[in-house]
């Protein structure tokens, strides 16, 4: 597999190879260092044999290749060879400094050999037969002048151009692929997209081990490029188109697939600036590392409780990272001066940073690598993108959804809190616009408008926020001088009433309440007066009575004054007819006598 | 010989008819037979029609592998003419005589 020779230039790489049984693993891999690119391959290209890189003009195949050297050079320790066929080394060496590669500072370290190789057909006469030994033997001194492991050849089908004599050049061809696999490199070759084949004059029949596909589409006025593995030989691959961009670190691959679902989660919790919402959010707030959503229709305020949100962090020391596609720095700072938020403080203190650009000013991979860039570079504990839809609209939805679930992923790896800020059309349900993001999202904040009563109000409430126990109540929420202040809506028999309905209701309620308390103070005295009217009727009764009582009183003294005389009156007359009197007193104490004798 | 094949000087380009010496360098890999014919015929030719003037150099790239970047050689057998410019290059045994005079330009002369 590894010709004796270069193992012993480089023998850290032998210990290695060695290392791995070739047997029992399924195949050894070499990691190309390209970000995303290892992934998909789970671990890189098929190590020790040739890969065809194959694509239309301009979509990355010499850059992929010349990333896969210089990485190769100065992230593995293995020396690479690259032979050019179109570019001239000045021309590789500027081409991939745009990359930020120091593709000549590795060619003067020995680490790189570039061989251009030129061919032109219009100056070279052929006669009689000849092979391609010469471009052997090149190839072959690079290697062992360095102890190359890598070599590309980019790109090796200018050959069919130069060299008229095809047959002669495919068994010369398919005798290099078997020499490059004798010499145990690794090798890129790269290719011209053919029409209906893979490549433009069949290089894939000799090449059969690992083929990569690059693919730059243009949909609706904005270029992506693609990469996907056709073929991987002895493999597992990711068999996805992967959309990948050229940045100036390089390019990166974004599988969206290879992502795993493992994120450290945080029990923290962290305070959104607005006390009443804090209160909403199960009295704390969101979670460290979680997504929040903040949607509503244009004018409800999004961008202030995004602002809110990031003065918060930022005056607890942490760092925030303010996206912002639609107000320039300057006039977010104004805007929210205006309601007193004083951002500039902030900003001056290095806790919080603007970074503004038009959605259209590139297209969607290339937002999400700039992101993803200064992310790296500020190392933020928030970040807020405002608004999310504005660069959503640049791809399709699939797309747009994929890039969310890239941000959000990236975030959430970091531990970085992020908020997305997303403008609803009006006229349309707001769950619905949002239902692509909605399930990326850990929590759901809804900014509504009422309208009603010749006024718009403002309403937020929680929609949805995982692993908290959260209100299930409308707020109203006023902007003032002062910030923002949540407050009760008031939510009745007739719905929920904002504003000055709101206001309306409050004062009927007080009248109501005052009528009630006039009443009861009005039954207070009915009773008193009740009360009174009774112990004036008592109070006459008992007089009445009393009068009655002292007539009847001096009619029976009258009466027993009559009696008494009536008495005397017949004592009197008695004494006057005396004889007959004490007879008949005689007789009737005899017969007493006489009968108690008996 | 390596140094200083690498580096020619130029010559005067206002006298282009009378050239003094035609400089052939012929790249061989080893003694095959593709290499012997290359040279023979390359030898007849230069008999033929530069008779006295020329010289031709053999480097064989097994020996100096380093050599074959500087003369852009990809084919083996490739006969390179140095002098006189342009430089001209003709890949193959050089087994068709007219092809071979065409591609050193000697067919004017002749």
């Amino acid at each position: 597999m590894c010709s004796g020779g270069l193992c012993k230039k480089v023998p850290y790489m032998k210990s290695k190879r060695t290392k791995s049984p070739s047997a029992a693993t399924p195949l050894p891999k070499c990691p190309t260092g390209i970000q995303g690119l290892d992934e998909i391959t789970s671990g890189g290209l098929p190590r020790g044999r040739p890969t065809l890189v194959c694509g239309s003009a301009g979509c990355g195949k010499t850059l992929l290749a010349a990333e896969f050297l210089v990485r190769g050079a100065v992230q593995f320790d293995e020396p690479g060879v690259l032979m050019a066929f179109e570019e001239t080394e000045k021309e590789l060496v500027a081409n991939v400094a745009s990359l930020g590669f120091d593709l000549a500072g590795l060619v003067k370290k020995k680490k790189i050999v570039v061989d251009y190789v030129h061919i032109e057909r219009s100056e070279v006469q052929e006669t009689g037969e000849y092979d391609l030994e010469g471009l052997f033997v090149r190839l072959g001194y690079a290697i062992d002048s360095i102890g190359a492991k890598r070599v590309v050849l980019d790109t090796l089908e200018v050959l069919f151009a130069s060299l008229p004599n095809e047959a002669m050049l495919r068994a010369e061809l398919r005798r290099l692929f078997r020499w490059l696999k004798e010499k145990g490199v690794t090798a890129v070759i790269t290719a011209e997209r053919g029409r209906e084949s893979l490549t433009r004059h069949g290089l894939e029949e000799y090449v059969s081990d690992c083929v990569i596909l690059l693919d730059h589409r243009v949909e609706d006025q904005i270029a992506t490029r693609h990469l996907r593995v056709v073929k991987y030989r002895g493999a597992l691959h990711g068999t996805n188109e992967f959309p990948f961009l050229i940045g100036e670190e390089g390019i990166s691959v974004l599988p969206i697939t290879s992502l795993a679902l493992n994120h450290e989660v945080s029990t923290e919790r962290i305070a959104t600036g607005i006390p009443r919402l804090d209160a909403m959010l199960g009295g704390r707030g969101f979670f460290r590392g979680s997504s929040i959503l903040l949607t509503g229709t244009s004018g409800t305020g999004k961008t202030i409780i995004a602002a809110n949100f990031a003065q918060a962090a930022a005056r607890r020391g942490e760092r925030v990272l303010f996206f912002s596609f639609e107000e320039s720095p300057n006039q977010i700072i104004r805007n929210m001066h205006s309601i007193g938020l004083r951002l500039e403080p902030l900003v001056k203190r290095g806790l919080l940073r603007f970074h503004s650009q038009r959605p259209s000013l590139y297209g969607l991979e290339m937002h999400l690598a700039t992101m993803f860039k200064e992310v790296a570079a500020f190392k933020p504990q928030v970040v807020i993108v405002d608004p999310i839809t504005s660069l959503m609209d640049l791809g399709t939805s699939s797309e747009g959804k994929g890039m969310v679930t890239r941000l959000i992923d990236y975030l959430k790896a970091v531990q970085v809190t992020s908020l997305f800020s997303s403008l609803t059309p009006g006229g349309q349900a707001p769950q619905q616009s949002e239902a692509i993001m909605s399930s990326l999202m850990d929590a759901w904040l809804l900014l509504q408008d009422f309208e009603g009563n010749g006024e718009r109000n403002r309403v937020l409430y929680v929609l949805k926020a995982r692993g908290m126990a959260h209100s299930n109540q409308v707020r109203e929420f006023l902007i003032s001088d002062h910030g923002i202040d949540v407050v009760d809506a008031y939510i009745g028999a007739s719905g929920v009433l904002t504003g000055s309905a709101r206001a309306a209701q409050n004062a009927l309620e007080k009248a109501a309440l005052l009528t009630n308390q006039q009443e009861a103070a009005r039954l207070e005295r009915e009773v008193e007066r009740k009360r009174a009217a009774l112990e004036r009727q008592i109070s006459g009764l008992r007089s009445e009575y009393e009068t009655e009582a002292l007539e009847l009183r001096r009619i029976a003294e009258q009466v027993g004054t009559s009696t008494l005389m009536l008495t005397n009156e017949r004592a009197a007359s008695g004494r006057l007819r005396q004889a007959d009197a004490n007879v008949a007193a005689g007789t009737r104490s005899k017969s007493r006598q006489g009968r108690k004798t008996q | 010989m390596k140094p200083k094949l690498k580096k020619q000087p130029p010559l005067a380009p206002r006298k282009r008819r009378p050239v003094k010496l035609w400089q052939l360098r012929l790249y061989v890999m080893d003694q095959t037979a593709r290499s012997v014919a290359a040279f023979t015929n390359l030898k007849k030719i230069c008999e033929t029609h530069l008779k006295g003037r020329y010289r031709i150099t053999v480097i064989d790239l097994v020996k100096h592998p380093q050599l074959a970047k500087g003369d852009q050689i990809l084919a083996i057998p490739t006969v390179v003419r140095k002098l006189p410019h342009p430089v001209r290059t003709i890949i193959g045994t050089l087994s068709e005589t007219e092809h071979v005079l065409v591609g050193l330009d000697l067919r004017v002369g002749a």
